[in-house]
């Protein structure tokens, strides 16, 4: 498309604008609310534009008691709940799924098509549709409402296997070979060849499994009953449920501005790997 | 240092075979060309030496040591690729290195062999960069660094100089044989380029679709080819082959020229003789009508069918000549220019 026309590059500008807009709405009113007093987010209309509160919400929210009245845990600690649980899950994902792959792609052992494709059947079985047995078997090893119970069930990955091992497939089999030659043994030659040559892979892979872990809700909700144990994305929403009582959205707000923080932070940080992971095939 | 010897060695994928019975012994220092069309299992010989392929049957000896089941980092080797298989994300002084730090040689001899690798190649201004900010040329030294500083008994070479461009080529071609010459270590180099092997063995194994051909020197294989495939493959333009008839030490061609041979073969043969060696002569036995000439400035091509025949046959002729298409041609050439082969066979008649 090098079509130079006024008229049309308003109108995708339009577009644009209008897309970035839809998105942005939300995320402005949330910021908005998290500024102003509790009682000005009962007026109507709404406010929309921020107020001086900020601060003062953001230390009540996050060092206070956060929402009078409820019992849930301090936001700090439901933060660090959320984030150590998306970092065990994608790295416990990527260390995993490394594994499987290099297993696949490199050593020749019976059934290696047979595993290959046991681990790819998964893809049909995330948690939420095996989520009565794998409750039943984290009961059982005595998992619930500790931070393994959390993230072990979730991280075995068949899409990052696959994707690992497409990734492999692209590395020349002479790379191996000069390994060899080198006298590299399969762990060097994972550690030492084989990792870096998959770093911007692993780093996009991190992005994308960070935000995954972070916005998981069925799983974290069924097996943490103790409060200290909740993550944020849990209790946002006991959260509204609290807000029928003592509604204040100013805290509210907060939280949930909190809890968009750690993902555009991995985003932003990684940006730059994460693109070249995801379009660069050349190795 | 060690030579190398090959005994009965076989090489099966499943049923298909693709190595049939190598024997070979190379010598000491010995700078052996393998050489060969495409898919005839040049590389899977030259890897079944390196240890990347297993042996099905028959014998790897390196010095006095059968290494039929070592690992290819024990066989003492240094191998290049042709697509150099340099570790993309190391630097160049890590690349050569990767294999010593495995090695656990000290720090200060490291750097030491690094060094004088690089300055006998001539990449020392390269040392800190990444493969992928140099040239092809450039690349292809790192690799031979890379085998270099390992100071291996064997230099195994894959087509290292096919990705690089013909003039580059012949010259790294010249400085891998002086560097194997200065330092004297026992290699084997795979081609299918005929020029390369010539200029660059001490000897030639010719290797057709898995059997050895010949194997001899580059001066051998020119002036008495063991079969129709080594005379046809070594040699550029290559030879002509005219059939006919043996009998009584002269050869009937199939349009009742006779050519004296001297040979007391006789039966269905295969008349060889060279385009180079092939002179103009009046009443010359070789007759032919010019049907397309080449030029290449030190020597003329003339391509034409033997008269009589529907056989192609070229000469080359030194220099430039003024041979208009269409004319008619005689050539004569000495009885020690001409080969004869079995028919059936293929394989060469000895006088
Ligand atoms: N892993 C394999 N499984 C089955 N057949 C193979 C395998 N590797 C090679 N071959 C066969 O072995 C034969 C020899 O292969 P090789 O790679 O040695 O050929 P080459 O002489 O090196 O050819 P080129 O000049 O094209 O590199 C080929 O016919 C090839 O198809
Ligand atoms: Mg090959």
């Amino acid at each position: 498309m090098v079509e130079n026309r006024p008229f049309l590059a308003i109108l995708s500008h339009l577009i644009l604008i209008l897309g970035v807009a839809m998105v942005a709405l939300p995320v402005w009113i949330t910021f908005v609310g998290a500024s102003h007093e509790a009682e000005r987010m009962l007026q109507t209309p709404i406010p929309m534009w921020p107020g001086d509160q900020f601060f003062v919400n953001l230390k009540q929210t996050f060092w206070g008691s956060g929402l009078t009245g409820t019992s849930i845990a301090p936001v700090w600690m439901m933060m660090f709940n959320s984030l150590l649980m998306a970092l065990m899950i994608a790295f416990g994902k990527i260390a995993i799924s490394l594994l499987s792959a290099f297993a696949i792609v490199y050593f020749k052992f019976p059934f290696r098509m047979g595993f290959f494709w046991m681990i790819f059947i998964t893809l049909m079985l995330p948690v939420e549709v095996r989520i009565l047995p794998t409750f039943e078997v984290v009961a059982d090893l005595g998992m619930l409402n500790s931070y393994w119970g959390l993230t072990i069930p979730l991280i075995a990955s068949a899409t990052a296997t696959f994707m690992f091992r497409q990734v492999f497939l692209t590395i020349p089999d002479e790379m191996l070979e000069s390994a060899r030659i080198d006298g590299a043994g399969p762990m060097r030659f994972f550690w030492d060849i084989l990792i870096p040559l998959s770093r911007t892979n692993i780093a996009a892979l991190f992005v994308i499994l960070f935000i995954y872990g972070w916005n998981q809700y069925l799983w974290p909700l069924l097996i943490t009953t103790d409060a200290d144990m909740s993550t944020i994305v849990v209790s946002i929403k006991q959260m509204l449920e609290a807000a029928e009582q003592s509604p204040e959205w100013n805290i509210i707000m907060m939280i949930a501005l909190l809890a968009m923080v750690p993902p555009i932070f991995v985003v932003i940080a990684m940006q730059k790997l994460f693109v070249q992971g995801l379009t660069e095939t050349d190795k | 240092m060690a030579g190398i010897k090959l005994d009965t060695l076989t090489k099966s994928y499943g049923d298909t075979q693709v190595l049939h019975h190598i024997d070979a012994e190379i010598e000491d220092g010995e700078f052996v060309v393998i050489v060969g069309p495409s898919g005839c299992g040049k590389s899977t010989l030259l890897r079944m030496v390196a240890g990347l392929e297993s042996v099905t049957s028959g014998n790897v000896h390196i010095g006095d040591k059968r290494v039929n089941d070592l690992e290819p980092a024990d066989r003492d080797i240094a191998m290049v690729f042709q697509n150099y298989a340099l570790y993309p994300h190391m630097s160049v002084r890590d690349n050569m290195a990767y294999g010593l730090k495995i090695r656990k040689l000290s720090k200060a001899e490291i750097d030491r062999r690094v060094n004088e690798a690089a300055e006998i190649l001539e990449i020392g201004q390269y040392l800190d960069r990444k493969p992928r900010q140099l040239s092809g040329g450039q690349r292809q030294r790192v690799a031979m660094g890379r085998a270099i500083v390992r100071d291996p008994q064997v230099f195994l070479f894959d087509e290292p100089l096919s990705n690089l461009d013909a003039k580059l080529r012949v010259q790294m071609r010249l400085e891998i044989r002086k560097l194997q010459k200065r330092l004297g270590v026992t290699s084997i180099f795979v081609t299918h380029d005929q020029v390369e092997a010539m200029t660059l063995g001490d000897r030639l194994m010719v290797l057709n679709g898995g059997y050895v051909e010949q194997f001899g020197t580059p001066i051998e294989l020119y002036e008495r080819p063991a079969s129709i495939f080594v005379a046809g493959f070594i040699g550029s333009p290559s030879m002509n082959f005219l059939s006919g008839a043996a009998n009584a030490g002269q050869v009937t061609l199939s349009n009742g020229t006779t050519i004296a041979t001297g040979s007391t073969a006789s039966g269905e043969v295969l008349l060889g003789v060279r385009p180079e060696h092939l002179k103009p002569e009046e009443n010359g036995p070789f007759k032919m009508t010019i049907e397309m000439l080449e030029h290449l400035g030190g020597v003329t091509l003339l391509h034409g069918v033997l008269d009589g025949t529907d056989t192609q046959i070229v000469a080359s002729l030194n220099g430039i000549t003024d041979h208009q298409v269409g004319d008619q041609v005689s050539f004569a050439a000495k009885q020690s220019h001409l080969h004869l082969f079995d028919a059936k066979s293929e394989k060469r008649i000895e006088e």
